[in-house]
């Protein structure tokens, strides 16, 4: 049976060769694991300053969001738009397109696998924060964290989703990737990255609300690290944003394929 | 022919020659690059959001307090110009020419740097110049002025000599970074991501140092000399000299440069190229 192109056997062949891949890679990902650590100096400046009681958060609180904003970061990172426009400029991708399942298949089992190869990295790195912070130590409740699992997977689909609708001017552009940009800086700023949306004032806070930065980061990291959160209108607003972004992609790729000749052609 | 040369016009001729050579470099690489020029406005746009962002960041810090570290708004407003005047300099300079070094490195293109009768280090280092980071510089240019205005600093000339001097400073040690990553590419063919790090690390200069706890402050001052890039330039723009922050700062700038310069020498020595 097949799920849009999908079939049990495709799905464990497609992850178990990426994950063979992104092995060769460890180093390389550990050091991308590291270059996470914005998070962690914004922590130290957050709490230094004792900035965090203005809006309520407690030294505690303040290393809990800091902490859970660094791993709900690591596994929600896209690069989607990079490897493709790679494998669009060396023409690895006509190949892909004469299969038949989509590409974009491909790029999230190798985002997938990714992930998993980082997972020992971001339990070490976490595992260092906490010994040097052990008063800050805690064990979510099993609902809450799969609710930020899920919350964190809902982000990955919507930074996906998002950088694939970039990754379709490939199609038509050589130089996608520097669009990336344009979605990076609003992204830093506005997902909970470098200040939790609490600390944002009302004005700012409601722009913010209308965008799709502050549920990849902010809205999770809340759920792991136990904060109060409105669940249910951040559960649906990330759903909201996958039902919009998810036709324009479809749309965008298939209109892109039909414009597509090939790089040289 | 080379050692002759020089013996007859002595060091003013090796001077003009490399002179001479940056100025063509520099020259071809412009207007290479100003033909993107949808990439450029791209570039505007994102740096003009970074550089909001992060003033609106830096502000989050001063609703309840009036200082940040006991800098106030418009000092610390200094202290982001020079971050983004570095991070221009980085773009114009450093990250066009160092992350290049890598790709000599693996299509074994290398080898014909190393013969040339110039040194390898000042070739791979001065290439190319992009013109992405030249809004950055200037944005950041204008907002250190600005914010000095209104902070109602007096600038003298020897506030503009020793700023000048110590964002000097920091441009060397920022530089001596960026290449002993970018050495190490003779060894590792990927890179890329250690200058991530960096790039993250060096993040941390967008406030000043003093409002980090006292570790960190000890860390960035002389292991990561972040402080030396955005904190002590901004205090001598500021009229706040500090002799002996100078004094280590232009130790640490050569000690840096100098590792840099030995570690590509050892790098060079170890180099076996692409296809042996």
């Amino acid at each position: 049976m097949k799920v849009a192109g999908l079939s049990k056997r495709i799905i464990r062949s497609l992850l178990s060769t990426q994950y063979a891949n992104m092995l060769e890679y460890r180093v390389e990902i550990a050091l991308w694991a590291l270059s996470g650590v914005l998070p962690f100096i914004m922590l130290t400046l957050w709490s230094n300053n004792d900035a965090g009681s203005v809006f309520g958060f407690s030294q505690l609180d303040l290393s809990r969001y800091f902490l859970s904003a660094f791993l709900v970061r690591q596994f929600s990172v896209v690069w989607v738009v990079f490897s493709f426009e790679e494998d669009a400029l060396l023409g690895k991708l006509s190949p892909y397109l004469l299969q038949p399942l989509h590409p974009l298949w491909r790029y999230v089992s190798s985002h997938l696998a990714e992930q998993l190869t980082r997972l020992p990295f971001a339990v070490i790195i976490a595992a260092i924060f906490f010994l040097f912070n052990p008063e800050s130590f805690w064990i979510p409740s099993i609902g809450k964290f799969c609710l930020a699992w899920l919350a964190t997977l809902l982000s990955f689909s919507i930074s996906f989703l998002l950088q694939s609708l970039i990754a379709a001017f490939c199609f038509w552009s050589e130089k996608a990737s520097a669009f990336e940009r344009l979605l990076f800086v609003p992204y830093l700023f506005l997902s909970g990255l470098l200040a939790p949306l609490d600390s944002f004032p009302p004005s700012v806070l409601k722009l913010a609300a209308w965008t799709p930065f502050p549920y990849l980061i902010n809205f999770p990291a809340k759920i792991l690290s136990d904060l109060n959160v409105n669940l249910l209108g951040g559960f649906i607003s990330q759903i909201i944003w996958i039902l919009i972004l998810l036709p324009l992609v479809i749309i965008s790729w298939k209109a892109g394929v039909r414009h597509y000749t090939a790089m040289g052609a | 022919m080379e050692s002759r040369g020089s013996s007859l016009h002595g060091y003013g001729g090796i001077m003009k020659r490399y002179l001479k050579t940056i100025i063509l470099f520099w020259n071809t690489s412009l207007a290479v690059q100003l033909e993107y020029q949808l990439n450029f406005a791209i570039e505007l746009i994102a740096m003009i959001g970074t550089l909001s962002g992060s003033i609106f960041i830096l502000s989050l810090f001063f609703t309840q307090n009036n200082t940040l570290g006991g800098w106030s708004w418009e000092a610390a407003l200094v202290v982001q110009g020079i971050y983004t005047l570095l991070d221009g300099v980085t773009n114009t300079w450093l990250r066009p020419n160092l992350t290049e070094i890598v790709n000599y490195v693996r299509e074994g293109t290398l080898d014909f740097v190393l013969i040339k009768p110039i040194d390898s280090q000042f070739w791979l280092s001065t290439r190319t110049l992009s013109p992405a980071g030249i809004p950055e510089i200037t944005l950041g240019l204008f907002l250190i002025f600005w914010a000095l205005k209104k902070s109602g600093a007096i600038i003298g000339l020897k506030t503009l000599i020793s700023s000048s001097v110590m964002l000097l400073t920091g441009i060397i040690i920022l530089y001596s970074l960026w290449f002993l990553i970018a050495a190490t590419s003779i060894w590792f063919v990927k890179t890329w991501n250690a200058t991530e790090v960096l790039r993250a690390i060096l993040a941390a200069g967008r406030f000043p140092i003093s409002a980090y706890p006292t570790t960190l402050r000890l860390i960035f001052t002389l292991l990561i000399p972040i402080t030396f890039l955005t904190t002590v330039p901004a205090n001598m723009f500021l009229g706040r000299e500090d002799i002996h922050m100078m004094l280590l700062g232009i130790s640490l700038a050569i000690i840096f440069f100098y590792i840099s310069r030995l570690f590509w020498l050892f790098a060079v020595k170890h180099y076996t190229s692409a296809s042996s």
